[in-house]
């Protein structure tokens, strides 16, 4: 260890692998994870979600999961609970459209209207 | 770097390690692999959760799902649910962590609740085994600003500034004890690590070192540099061998990771340290009984002074701390002094870690701030008592210190506050007692510990406290005397006053206090020939009680004396106490609980 | 006893506590680290091994049979088949460790610190082993057994009796 910029450098690269441990408020993003969403091909969703958070470095935000949301049709799904504001329930996701939701809605703030289980629904 | 979804967090500490949590590790790695998650979980093996009532543990993030008292085979339900599925099996979850049927989050649970985690921080967190698991949370970065951007001086100034206080027993402040040993002349300084941690009932030490071996690493280099010492000894109990080989694998990393070695930061500070196991004699806690031990000589103190700051390991000085103590020093570099100062209370700065065992519902390990009352630490924490007893009293500094009744329940916990009480701090052990523990039996149970343990060189102790055993053993079988009671305190000043070390100067601290705040039972013992408590054989009579007595004859059958007559259907039974030799077996075969001792 | 002393005083055994005299010769105060693996290697540290150590170290014999004879960890002589711990901290002694150390006592008929005559069991009253969630905990070689009632050690003791 040469330097404290090395040590520094070490723990970003280290944090990443650990973040997930810390108890977790702001946004959470919560994908339907049962034997329905793993089928319609929730895995690929959660891990680009995953890699999504950590490549942008967003703090306060988890990805998480949890079982049948309870509409197995739209599966992939997943929910955004942010503070404040309403649950919004995106349906029929794959990898690409999990990282526009990551871009559009958790950084800049603007849900993605067209992939909302409002929009599926009309 | 590799990204997962789960972290699965197994406890590696000693007792859920005790309770096969290797086992249900194992298990995880197979199942993970089987069911072709190996990309997506990851399996973490941390140091002590300290909630080892519930052990084994293991905690699932990013839901922070708290699962105890697991058995090997539920490893399949919840990779099948849980990982596979993704529902969390409320079933295996630690019951208090479920509130109208929804999870709480592991620190809402009452018993994390009112904790400060300083010097456990990482505990149950990071896996001890991975550095980059410690550096990821500021690890090394404190020793990192010291060499970089401190003089020795500012270091010193800083720990003394904190009002940190030695953890280990005594309190004294640590920052001057590392000003005297800066200050002293010698061409070689070491600085050592007391983790000698003998205190039955204390396990607080070997929790960090499992849990966070890189914490002392760290600290100890720090310590170094301030007092000017290149070389450190950290001296375990041989009965911790995971710690030991955790932190062996952690010096082995940061030597790797030149956190350790020539030019640490490529300034010109070295450092190098070993390990140096102890061999069983609770004597080498003291520290210059540790010093001799380290030496290769027997385990026996030496007078004061010199202190260890002038003389000490191959008579140089010697900065000498105890593991949690060390354990405080790096978040105080990082935090600033103003911050840990301004937890705890006037004389007693920051939190301190508590063993909580006994009769107690959750057993475990807690840190709370100073100043925190043992009721919150007993009822709050812990849980309360089991089984609806009586709290009696609280036990805290092990050998060296006393119990503590009921009526002192709300005292805020400190060095001074304990002191005062009749009892001390300790290493940190608390050892809650119900109405069924005899305080003359505890008070000799503690005598037999020191009685064993006394090293031999000085007198008072040596002698002493097998005096006052034998009286305390006279007192039990029901044939002591009032002059017994008094003898046993004039002794016990005497041992107190004329002893050589602190071993043979506390020795009489649990019969001290129990004399004080349980005279009754002791006079019930001496006068009565009587125990309370139920628990001194010798003074236990078993009787059956008529009232509730259905004739059946279960007593007779079990006694194997042959003392209990009666005729079944006609007679409640009598038990003949001349010949009863007081085996217990009536009491637990009655279905009716009509027998009782007393 | 004897015999079971001159068992573990193999060749093999003393060249094993060659190398790691080896391995600390030149450092300042080797006995105890020497002594430690002397105890793991022979399971005991006889008078032939104290020897042994005090010509290779030049430290004399009686320096070596004070330490020996001082520290719990080391025995002068062998220690049975299964070496059987109960737990006599704090939290296991309130917990009633004393009734089921009378009663492994009497089943195996050794008496605390002693070894059976026909070498099977050891008994030891151990210090706290820190696992005080178990608690009243006894240890049997690498076996551990937690919150134990007297009336469970009969059946644990039988699987040791063979």
């Amino acid at each position: 260890m040469k330097s404290l910029e090395e040590l520094r450098k070490l723990r970003k690269d280290s944090l990443d692998q650990v973040d997930m441990r810390r108890s977790g408020k702001g946004t959470r993003i919560v994908v339907g994870m049962a034997t329905c969403g793993i089928s319609a091909g929730a895995r690929p969703v959660m891990m680009a979600l995953v890699e999504e958070v950590k490549k942008r470095t967003l703090q306060d935000v988890t990805v998480t999961q949890t079982g049948c949301i309870g509409a197995c049709r739209l599966e992939p799904m997943f929910e955004v609970y942010r503070a404040g504001e309403e649950k919004v329930t995106y349906v029929h996701m794959d990898g690409e459209k999990a990282k526009r939701v990551v871009a559009e809605h958790i950084v800049n703030g603007k849900v993605v209207q067209e992939y909302t289980i409002g929009a599926y629904e009309k | 770097m590799e990204l997962y979804r789960s972290h699965i967090l197994v406890c590696g500490g000693t007792g859920c390690v005790s309770s096969d949590s290797l086992k249900i590790e194992e298990r995880f790695i197979d199942l993970i692999e089987k069911n072709d998650l190996k990309n997506e979980a990851k399996v973490v093996k941390t140091g002590c959760f300290g909630l080892c009532e519930a052990g084994p543990i293991v905690i699932v993030y990013p839901e922070g799902a708290f699962y105890s008292q697991l058995k090997v085979e539920d490893v399949d339900t919840i990779v099948s649910e849980h990982l596979v599925k993704g529902r969390i099996v409320t079933d295996l979850l630690y019951k208090e962590s479920i509130q109208e049927g929804e999870m709480q989050s592991i620190n809402d649970v009452g018993f994390y609740k009112k904790q400060e985690r300083v010097a456990l921080r990482n505990c149950g967190v990071i896996n001890p085994e991975v550095i980059e698991e410690y550096i990821a949370y500021d690890g090394y970065e404190a020793l990192g600003r010291v060499l970089t951007d401190m003089t020795p001086e500012e270091v010193i100034q800083i720990v003394k500034d904190s009002g940190l206080r030695g953890r280990g027993g005594g309190g004294f402040p640590t920052g001057l004890k590392w000003d005297f040993t800066a200050k002293a002349e010698g061409d070689q300084k070491y600085v050592a690590c007391n983790a000698d941690e003998g205190d039955p009932g204390a396990f607080m030490d070997r929790s960090v070192l499992e849990g966070d071996p890189h914490v002392i690493i760290e600290s100890m280099a720090i310590a170094a540099y301030a007092v000017g010492a290149n070389k450190g000894y950290v001296y375990i109990r041989a009965e911790y061998p995971i710690a030991v080989n955790r932190l062996q694998i952690a010096i082995d990393q940061a030597k790797d990771m030149g956190l350790l070695g020539e030019n640490i930061f490529d300034t010109d500070f070295s450092f190098d340290m070993e390990i140096r196991l102890g061999a069983g004699a609770f004597v080498c806690g003291e520290e210059t009984a540790l010093i001799n031990s380290i030496e290769g000589k027997r385990g026996m103190p030496r007078p004061r002074p010199p202190f260890p700051a002038v003389k000490g390991i191959f008579n140089k000085p010697t900065l000498l701390n105890n593991v949690e103590t060390y354990a405080n020093v790096p978040q105080i570099i990082l935090r600033g002094a103003e911050w840990f100062s301004s937890i705890g209370t006037e004389k007693s700065k920051g939190t301190k870690v508590f063993a909580l065992g006994g009769k107690i519902n959750n057993t475990g390990l807690l840190e709370i701030p100073m100043g925190t009352t043992l009721r919150e630490a007993i009822y709050d924490v812990g849980g309360g008592i089991p089984n609806g007893k009586a709290f009696k009293a609280v036990q805290t500094g092990g050998p060296s210190g006393g119990c503590i009744p009921a009526a002192h329940i709300d005292t805020p916990i400190d060095y001074d506050n304990l002191i005062e009480l009749g009892s001390m701090m300790g290493s940190g052990g608390m050892i809650v007692m119900d109405e069924d523990n005899c305080m003359v039996d505890i008070a000799r149970f503690f005598l037999d510990f020191t009685v064993e343990e006394s090293c031999g060189k000085c007198t008072p102790c040596r002698d002493g406290t097998k005096r006052m055993l034998e009286m305390l053993d006279k007192i039990a079988a029901g044939t002591g005397t009032v002059e017994d009671l008094t003898k046993l305190q004039t002794l016990a000043k005497t041992i107190k006053n004329a002893s050589l070390c602190g071993l043979g100067q506390t020795a009489p601290n649990p019969v001290l206090s129990t004399l004080h705040y349980f005279m009754d039972e002791y006079e019930a013992h001496v006068h009565e020939k009587r125990c309370p408590a139920g628990v001194c054989k010798a003074l236990l009579n078993y009787m059956v009680i008529d009232e509730k007595c259905k004739k059946c004859g279960i007593c007779a059958a079990k006694c194997p004396v042959n003392c209990i007559s009666g005729t079944k259907g006609k007679t409640v039974y009598h038990i003949d106490t001349e010949q009863c030799i007081k085996c217990n077996a009536c009491l637990e075969a009655c279905p009716f609980d009509a027998i009782k001792k007393g | 006893m004897k015999e079971l002393v001159e068992k573990v005083l193999t060749e093999e055994n003393f060249q094993q506590l060659d190398q790691q005299i080896e391995k600390v010769r030149g450092t300042k105060g080797p006995l105890m680290p020497v002594l430690t693996q002397a105890q793991k290697i022979f399971g005991c540290v006889p008078y032939e091994v104290q020897k042994y150590v005090s010509d290779e170290l030049k430290v004399p014999m009686s320096d070596i049979y004070g330490v020996v004879t001082f520290y719990s960890q080391f025995s002068l002589v062998p220690k049975g088949e299964y070496v059987v711990g109960v737990c006599m901290g704090t939290a296991c002694y309130v917990k009633n460790a004393q009734p089921i150390l009378d009663k492994i006592s009497e089943i195996i008929d050794t008496k605390t610190g002693e070894t059976s005559p026909d070498g099977k069991f050891t008994l030891e009253a151990t210090r706290c082993i820190g696992a005080c969630g178990l608690a009243p905990v006894i240890t049997i070689n690498e076996d551990v057994y937690g919150k134990l009632d007297v009336k469970d050690i009969p059946g644990i003791m039988k699987k040791y009796q063979g």
